[in-house]
Formats: C-alpha cells, sequence, structure tokens
C-alpha cells in the first residue's frame, strides 16, 4: 500500500503505459537511440525543473526562469560573436544566471516581497532587457561560431554532451538535497518555516540560496538552449516558465513547498517531454499538445488528491486542511 | 479586539485586516493615495512629453490599453483576496472567443454569438470553481492547468488558422462609442468597478470574501459557506473574462489561438499593484481602478514617445516591483 502511495511510483507507471502505448503502434519510438533523442530534447526541461523545484521546496515560486534563459542565451550568443571562447562563455553564463537569481533572492529575502510578485516584474524586466541589448535582431546560425554550436551535440559515450549535462545536474541536486546541511535546509524552510527559525536556520537566506541555484540552472540552459537551436531572439522559451512549473507539479513536488523528490521532478519533465515527442509520431497533431498536457497536470492533482485522503480519523479534519 | 482603533474604518464598511494595525498601516492605508499621485505624476509627465497626448480621441483610445485586462482585474482581485488565484484568464478569453467564432461560421446572430462568449466564460469558470471549491484542489495548479487546457482546445479547433469576418453589429462591443469619444469598453470597465467595488465594500460576500481571505477556518466555524463564495468568485472571474472576450474579438474583428496570450500575468499585475495583498485578506476596487489607470497611462505615454512595447514592459515590471518595494525600504531604513 504504501508502494502504490509513492508519487514516483505512480509516475514511473504511468510513463511506462506511455511508451508501451505508444510501442504498441510505433516500436521505432521506444529504440534505445529514440529514447536518447527525447531525453536530450527534455533535457532544458528537466535542468530547469530542478531549479524550480528548489525555489518551490522554499515555498518560493520562480516565474523570471524562462526569462533569464532567454537573456543568458542571448548574452552568450552575443559573447560568442565577439570573439570570446567557449570555455570563457560558460562560466559567464552560469555566473549572469545565477546573478539574476540573486536579484529575485535578495528581493524575497531582504524586502519580503511575496516571490510570485518578484519574479513576475523580473520575468518582463529581464526579457526587456534582451531587447535593449540587441535592438530586437536576431542572432542566426551563420553568425554563430561553429565550438558555439558543436559542443552541446558532441557525443560522448553515445550520447550527447547537453543530455550528460542533464544526467551531471540530477545527480548534483540529489547530492546537494540528500547530503548537505543546505539541502535539509530547502525542506525545513517548506515545510516549517517557524521550526526552521529556531533549529537556527536563516529563511531568508536559504530561499536566496534557492533562487541562486535556479538562476545558474537557468543561465547554463540558456547556452545550451541558443547553441542547440543555433538561434537566438527576445521571444526564446517564451511561457516555458509555467512549463517548467507543470512539469514539478505533475512530478508531485507540492506548491505548498516542503516535499518533493529529484526523481518527481524528472519524470514530470520527461512525462511532458515523451507527450511532446510523441505526439507527431503517433500522428496526432501538434496543435493537440497544450490541451493534453492541460489534461495531465488536472489528472496528476486529482490522482494526487486523492492518494492523499485519509479516512475521517481526525475530528474537524476539513478545518485543518483550510488552516 | 479593540474597538478604538477599527471605528473609523468600520464607517468605511470595510473589513480591516490585522496587518494594518501594525507601525506602517497608516502608509498601507493610504495605497490608492500613493497610486493617485503616481496616475497624475505620470498624466502631466505625459503631457509634458508629448503634444498629442491631450487630444481627447487619443486619451479614449489609450483605454483600450488597460479596460479589457482591468474588468477582469475587478472579479480577480476578489479572488486573490479570497487567497485563490486563477491564471487561466488568458485561456478562458481564447476559448470563449473560439467559441463565437464556431457561432459566427455557423452563421448565428450577434445576439447569440455574445451569450455564447458569456456562457463560455461562465462555464470555464464553473469547471475552475468545481476543481479548487469542490474538491480542494489547489487553484494555482487547477488554473495552470486548464489554461493549457482551454488555450489547447482553442488550439485543437484552430489550428494555426483564424476566424474573422465577425458582423458589423458584433464590432460594437469593441470599436463603438457611447457619448461622443468615450468608448463602449470604458463604459463596461466603470459599469464593472462600480459593481465590484459594492460588492466587496458594501455586501456580506464582500465581507465573507475577506474573512476567508484572512482566516479561511475562522470564517468556515462563523458560518461563512467558504466553498460556495470561491465558487461564486471563479464563476465571477470566468464572466468577467468572457465580457473581455467579446470585447477584445469585436475590437481586433478576428480569433486567433493565441489571442490574450500572457494576459493572466498582466491582470495579476494591475491586482498586485492595486494594493491587493498575493497572501489574500486585504486589498480594495478603487486601489485596481488606479493601478489599471497607471498602467494605461504608463503604456499609452510611451507609446507617444514611441518606446517599443518591450521595453514598456521593462517599465512595468520595474513599476511593480518598485512600488512594493519603496514604501517596505523606507521603513527598513526608518526603523534603523
Amino acid at each position: 500500500m504504501s508502494l502504490l502511495r509513492s508519487r514516483e511510483l505512480i509516475l514511473a507507471f504511468a510513463i511506462l503505459a506511455l511508451l508501451i502505448a505508444i510501442a504498441a503502434r510505433f516500436p521505432g519510438f521506444v529504440t534505445p537511440r529514440n529514447l536518447a533523442k527525447v531525453f536530450t530534447d527534455t533535457s532544458p526541461l528537466i535542468l530547469l525543473a530542478l531549479g524550480q523545484m528548489i525555489v518551490i521546496l522554499t515555498r518560493c515560486i520562480d516565474l523570471s526562469v524562462a526569462a533569464n534563459l532567454a537573456l543568458c542565451g542571448m548574452v552568450a550568443a552575443l559573447l560568442d560573436g565577439a570573439g570570446i571562447p567557449l570555455p570563457v562563455i560558460l562560466p559567464t553564463v552560469v555566473a549572469l544566471g545565477a546573478a539574476l537569481g540573486a536579484v529575485n533572492g535578495l528581493l524575497v529575502w531582504k524586502l519580503a516581497i511575496p516571490s510570485i510578485v518578484v519574479t513576475l516584474g523580473t520575468m518582463t524586466i529581464y526579457r526587456g532587457t534582451i531587447f535593449l541589448l540587441t535592438g530586437g535582431a536576431w542572432i542566426n546560425a551563420h553568425q554563430m561560431s561553429d565550438a558555439f554550436k558543436a559542443f552541446p551535440r558532441a557525443m560522448i559515450l553515445g550520447l550527447p554532451v547537453m543530455a550528460w549535462i542533464a544526467i551531471l545536474a540530477i545527480l548534483g541536486v540529489a547530492v546537494l538535497l540528500s547530503r548537505t546541511p543546505l539541502g535539509r535546509a530547502f525542506y525545513a524552510v517548506g515545510g516549517n518555516p517557524h521550526a526552521a527559525v529556531y533549529t537556527g536556520i536563516s529563511v531568508g537566506r536559504t530561499q536566496f540560496a534557492a533562487f541562486v541555484i535556479a538562476g545558474a540552472l537557468a543561465g547554463l540552459t540558456g547556452y545550451l538552449w541558443v547553441a542547440r537551436y543555433a538561434v537566438a531572439y527576445v521571444d526564446i522559451a517564451a511561457g516555458f516558465e509555467l512549463d517548467v512549473v507543470a512539469a514539478c507539479v505533475i512530478g508531485g513536488i507540492a506548491l505548498t513547498g516542503g516535499s518533493g523528490t529529484v526523481a518527481g521532478a524528472v519524470m514530470g519533465a520527461l512525462f511532458l517531454g515523451i507527450i511532446k515527442n510523441a505526439l507527431p509520431v503517433v500522428g496526432i497533431s501538434p496543435f493537440w499538445q497544450m490541451a493534453i498536457s492541460g489534461a495531465a497536470i488536472l489528472i496528476a492533482i486529482a490522482v494526487h488528491a486523492a492518494s492523499q485522503r485519509e479516512s475521517g480519523r481526525i475530528i474537524l479534519r476539513q478545518a485543518e486542511e483550510q488552516a | 479586539m479593540s474597538t478604538t482603533e477599527e471605528t473609523p474604518m468600520r464607517a468605511t464598511g470595510r473589513q480591516i485586516p490585522d496587518r494594518l494595525t501594525r507601525p506602517g498601516a497608516r502608509l498601507l492605508k493610504s495605497w490608492e493615495a500613493l497610486l493617485l499621485i503616481v496616475a497624475v505624476a505620470i498624466f502631466i509627465l505625459n503631457s509634458l512629453a508629448s503634444p498629442y497626448f491631450l487630444d481627447p480621441w487619443n486619451l479614449s483610445d489609450a483605454t483600450f490599453n488597460f479596460t479589457e485586462k482591468a474588468m477582469i482585474a475587478f472579479a480577480m482581485a476578489m479572488l486573490i483576496i479570497a487567497g485563490e488565484i486563477d491564471l487561466s484568464v488568458g485561456a478562458i478569453i481564447a476559448l470563449a472567443s473560439t467559441v463565437m467564432g464556431v457561432a459566427m461560421t455557423e452563421g448565428a446572430s450577434t445576439f447569440v454569438i455574445v451569450l455564447l462568449g458569456l456562457g463560455t466564460g461562465l462555464a470555464c469558470g464553473a469547471f475552475n470553481g468545481i476543481l479548487v471549491a469542490r474538491f480542494g484542489l489547489p487553484s494555482i495548479v487547477v488554473t495552470i492547468g486548464t489554461m493549457s487546457l482551454f488555450r489547447g482546445i482553442s488550439y485543437i479547433v484552430l489550428g494555426d488558422g483564424a476566424f474573422t469576418g465577425y458582423p458589423p453589429s458584433f464590432a460594437w462591443f469593441g470599436q463603438g462609442y457611447v457619448f461622443w469619444v468615450i468608448t463602449v469598453e470604458l463604459v463596461i470597465f466603470a459599469i464593472a468597478a462600480l459593481i465590484f467595488g459594492v460588492l466587496l465594500h458594501r455586501t456580506n460576500f464582500g465581507r465573507a470574501v475577506y474573512a476567508i481571505g484572512n482566516n479561511a477556518t475562522a470564517a468556515r466555524f462563523s458560518g461563512i459557506r467558504v466553498e460556495r463564495v470561491k465558487f461564486i468568485l471563479f464563476l465571477l472571474t470566468g464572466l468577467l473574462s468572457g465580457i473581455a472576450a467579446i470585447c477584445l474579438t469585436s475590437r481586433l474583428g478576428s480569433t486567433r489561438p493565441s489571442i490574450a496570450t500572457g494576459f493572466e500575468l498582466e491582470v495579476v499585475t494591475i491586482v498586485v499593484l492595486g494594493g491587493v495583498s498575493i497572501l489574500g485578506g486585504a486589498g480594495s476596487i478603487p486601489g485596481v481602478v488606479l493601478a489599471a489607470f497607471v498602467m494605461g497611462l504608463v503604456t499609452f505615454g510611451l507609446g507617444l514617445l514611441n518606446v517599443p512595447g518591450i521595453v514598456m514592459s521593462i517599465i512595468v515590471g520595474a513599476l511593480l516591483i518598485g512600488v512594493i518595494a519603496l514604501p517596505r525600504l523606507w521603513f527598513m531604513l526608518r526603523r534603523r
């Protein structure tokens, strides 16, 4: 019974069922090579979902990740255009992403403005800044150096670098959350902020750290996105922030904070990624994608709510839930 | 309960959130005053910056910048005060517009088209409301889901196409004028402001909304039917989105599945700028009205100066953070 309650297991079965259903008609979809391609396609979503998960764990939300990604990607493309080598560009955009995350974090920490308001504002500011940088111009494939474009696609052991970066990030965040004091602090702050204060954890500082990590991951993803698709413009990844939140929600990360796992976030992202990749293969128009992922989100939270529901053991349970 | 402090506010019939009795309450109480100063300042700046600003026709057209979003903002403000949120409003507009487009291609009359727009808005609101109020699911997640679902249906119906060719009588809602230069949309906006102002600040229902936002458990035990109030609030948000869909579709004269993309965040921006606490329990309709005018004046003024739209959004974002951050910064410095 407790196994069935496990969100990750239910989600793993859902993904497996999805794959079997697709394979029943199109065996080509589940070949290792195609699955690797699906994973690579989903890498940006996984990277951002990992960062978003950490932010959500601390009872915050970051709506500016997609704008952060777009700005860092554009800066990466501009630096490349200025002839700066890739080994310099990469740390620069990660640092820039972290700095943009730090702006969010500082406003949440020092001024105690709700994170949804802060990131709603910085989202438009970051994306607008791209326009100021370029005047709305596009940077196309022929304006990028070959090394810049080749790095995410370079194959190591049969997988592109982009997929390896996602795997490393998954492992890194998993270690961070389960093996370090900071990782436990994320859960503590989201689970019960008052208790966290009494155990000597600074709530604001922990939330700040979460935003910085999410920002750094967004910055890294910005480079990968621009280099892989070989184009940079103001509107790249527009609306992607809600896909990221959706991946977290499907993965069972509670928006009320304090609960969620790396495996959940990754599988939530993969679930959306598989749907996105499978639709054209199965012959469904891509126009169905939005409605299907919307329905998937609703089903996921309905299942989650049902698995949480216990029989009326506690008096006034309903009132307790509201509190 | 200390009665002395609450008496002056009670005279206005507004529920007083606890946090307003803390130090700094006076500034927060005068949020509307702050917004009014900002609005007047931007108005004066605009009239100095561009000779075309004070032209009545220009000013009238400027109202299109905010009226559609602001009418939804009234319902959204009540929803946020009650501690919930609806991120699907832009998608509801898209779906309502799509339904109206289908009806139009089937040769329906303007009356039927409008009725279907309102009905679709109500149905979408009811769907959100049932999921949140009846099944107790968190509204932010539910409406992220329905946002994709509603807009997704529009994409399924329309693909990459569009509905055009609405009947001339339908154009009145988005392009018509009532008195000389007063647009129909501005009249609808004013009526909505009046209705929602009375609803929130003068009725038991409005009182219940504040009570739920401040403490849902206490509200339940004092006999407020929390679920029912929340359901009605989602219905209202859906209905207002339907009305906005009629205005927007009529003004643009066409339906695309990407219509009103990003509206939800702009509506929330107006609401928050209007002094409504995103955590629930505090806020007022006059504040939302003023915030709508501030947003409208800023975008219109910048438009006259040929500032590109994306740069306007930087300024609106900075305005949102700045208006909220500056009073807090000021208190932090004064406490030292």
